[in-house]
């Protein structure tokens, strides 16, 4: 038998059907939806007379519109938010699908949901219709997202029409110095390939540093695979995803975990595997970073400048002076001297407990810069609880955060969490496109310690400074 | 699906790379429940200005590119968020083919699902269209699917590859769900090997 990676192996167990022209019929596991690319799809299953496939492995939860604040218990506000809200509830009931309501203590961000409730296990073929579903190939599941025709198709007959996607290995050697994360890695191997250096490949990370990685780290890892135009990420299960899913409502129980386990520990890249593409980066030269742009490649570590359009070549020279006009920054300006107006820790990016603890810890009996306005936005209803419990909740309110209920918020601001035209961010998000966090905003990406560092200072931070 | 044979019109050059799809599509307007009306919206931040008035130096806005079928852009077009939105927008502005040096995986996908059909080509020949669109509506390009051929208004034919099963669906406007429904015996097949093999998922 030829050596495989992952990926071919993920991909050759879930393959329903090859054409001769290569174009393949895939099977998925698991189906995650939200109700933002879900409703014209549901309608198309209704207008054709056509019925969810498997409802029983198909999940819903509304995430994107919902508002953060207390009184959304009393219902949406805006009314197009409130309708497609509206409509998920109906689809769920009407189509028989799992479903975690707005005001139901697991709903949250979808791919906070998914993993804590055990949807998502290794091997699995996972998808939505949403680019994010990178973050589950943490599991070492093959998670994409989809768009809203393709929503349809698994709606409909549980696969996708595909064509295999090549194979890049990303290596992260050795161990991270202090005060760099997760968020670090996946923004230097953007800042590396560039978003459009993983275009038509699935990555697989390895490496001393990501075995190193907690499940939460790993998924924010896989989460920004996407940023840097991959398919997907993965990375192969070992014992500390097996941990983490244990005893998850939905994970398997006795005998069938015994079996799922014998599976799941033959799910990792032969050492002669073939890949078209490696990268190698070693743990111990990642920095801390920030981006400064309005790419997820505009990374640089927080202790270099704003660099200069003719530092770059062909069409990033005027995308550069675009983005640098744009978020108003200057060649040459420390990077540790640009002063924020609002905090936002939160997404699905960096929304789950140990976020929220990375970013305490920095916070801890400090307050936020005068003026600054900050939010955490936990990223499930469970998430919430738990810091409660743990005491975090206070740590943020006592410096100064509002201490929010769960959903995307100001991650594409489709709620009323949103950045007014030259409010400047330092977000614990994934995109810092031009207009996502609010017209005319300006977003730096950064991981929670680093967002928790700028907000008691009011300036990007190197958080090295305050541990 | 809307059939997508031969196409000759008004291509617009927009030359910036990373087009991402809020850019093409931003966020208020994924609120709708529909696939149709984005038109009106189509790069809204980049058309209009604050108070809603259009921003005369962008390509769209200009006399000779208000009817523009096929658009000319940067490098990774189409990056970011996975919203068919962008496609649907695209379409409903009145754009069915949209060339650039590269794409991003989802957006490439969504546009076969709706009639439009995105071309990749060398940067040295999307260079060669570009400064074609910039001629104006007097420029018109002509993109026909069939001979997977891009001819510029000089009559410059320029090649372009097409995955063929693709090519198939947008050329017939073939509904992708009812051709999968006619493999519904493999689904069954491997959903009852599946269910001993993997009985946990």
């Amino acid at each position: 038998m030829s050596p495989k990676t992952l990926y071919d192996k993920i991909w050759d167990a879930h393959l329903v059907h090859e054409a001769d022209d290569g174009t393949c019929l895939l099977y998925i596991d698991r189906h995650l939806v939200h109700e933002v690319t879900s409703p014209q799809a549901f309608e198309g299953l209704r207008m054709a007379g056509r019925k969810v496939r498997k409802p029983q492995n198909t999940i819903a939860v509304p995430d994107h519109n919902v508002p953060t604040t207390p009184d959304r218990v009393n219902g949406i506000q805006n009314p197009e938010s409130r309708i497609q809200v509206e409509a998920l509830d109906k689809n769920a009931k009407d189509f028989g699908i799992h479903y975690y309501p707005v005001n139901d203590i697991r709903q949250g961000i979808v791919h906070i949901v998914g993993p804590e409730q055990g949807w998502t296990l290794p091997g699995m073929t996972v998808v939505c219709g949403d680019s994010h579903t990178a973050t589950h190939g943490a599991f070492g599941a093959l998670a994409h997202g989809i768009g809203t025709s393709e929503v349809e198709h698994v709606l409909a007959t549980q696969t996708l029409i595909q064509t295999k996607s090549k194979n890049m290995k990303v290596e992260i050697t050795g161990q991270l110095r202090p005060g760099v994360t997760a968020k670090d890695i996946t923004l230097s191997v953007i800042g590396r390939t560039g978003t459009a250096g993983g275009t038509g490949y699935v990555i697989e990370y390895c490496g001393e540093a990501i075995r190193s990685l907690s499940m939460e780290g790993r998924m924010t890892v896989c989460n920004m695979a996407i940023e840097g135009g991959a398919r997907a990420g993965l990375i192969a299960p070992d014992e500390t995803t097996y941990a983490y899913i244990n005893g998850r409502p939905h994970a398997p129980k006795g005998a069938q975990w015994e079996a799922a386990m014998a599976w799941w520990k033959t799910l990792y890249s032969d050492d002669d595997a073939h890949w078209d593409k490696v990268i190698t980066i070693k743990g111990e030269e990642i920095a801390p970073v920030v981006t400064w742009g309005t790419s997820p490649e505009d990374v640089l570590a927080i202790t270099e400048s704003v660099p200069a359009p003719e530092d770059f070549e062909g069409g990033k020279v005027d995308a550069a002076r675009r983005a640098l006009d744009y978020m108003g920054l200057k060649p040459g300006q420390k990077l540790s001297e640009i002063e924020i107006d609002t905090v936002f820790i939160g997404s699905c990016t960096n929304g789950r407990i140990e976020d929220l603890r990375a970013a305490a810890e920095i916070l801890k009996g400090k307050k936020i810069k005068d003026g600054l306005r900050a939010m955490v936005v936990p990223g499930s209803g469970l998430v919430r609880a738990q810091a409660e419990e743990e005491g975090l909740a206070d740590i943020f309110k006592e410096a100064g955060f509002e201490w929010r209920l769960a959903g995307c918020s100001m991650c594409l601001a489709m709620n009323p969490d949103q950045l007014t035209p030259g409010e400047r961010c330092a977000a614990t998000s994934n995109r810092n496109f031009e207009g996502r966090q609010g017209r005319g905003g300006r977003t730096h990406l950064m991981s929670p310690q680093m967002a928790a560092a700028a907000a008691v200072t009011g300036r990007l931070t190197d958080v090295r400074d305050l541990m | 699906m809307e059939k997508f044979e031969k196409l000759t019109g008004v291509a617009a050059p927009l030359p910036q790379i990373n087009v991402d799809t809020d850019m093409i599509i931003p966020k208020q307007f994924l609120k709708t429940i529909n696939r149709t009306g984005l038109g009106k919206n189509l790069f809204d931040e980049m058309r209009f200005d604050d108070n809603g008035n259009e921003i005369p130096d962008f390509v769209l806005n200009k006399p000779q590119y208000r009817e523009t079928e096929i658009l000319i852009a940067g490098d990774n077009f189409g990056c970011g968020s996975s919203r068919e939105h962008a496609p649907w927008a695209i379409k409903d502005f009145g754009i069915r083919c949209v060339i650039a040096p590269s794409f991003a995986d989802i957006f490439y996908n969504n546009c076969f699902k709706n009639g439009i059909l995105p071309i990749a080509l060398p940067q040295e020949q999307v260079d060669i269209l570009m400064k074609d669109a910039e001629k104006g509506s007097n420029a018109r390009v002509t993109v026909d699917l069939e001979n997977q051929t891009v001819t510029t208004s000089d009559g410059e034919v320029i090649a372009f590859e097409v995955d063929q099963f693709k090519k198939h669906c947008l050329l017939e406007g073939l509904d992708d769900i009812g051709l999968t429904l006619e493999k519904a015996a493999a689904i069954d097949n491997f959903e009852a090997q599946s269910q001993s093999a993997r009985p946990w998922v």
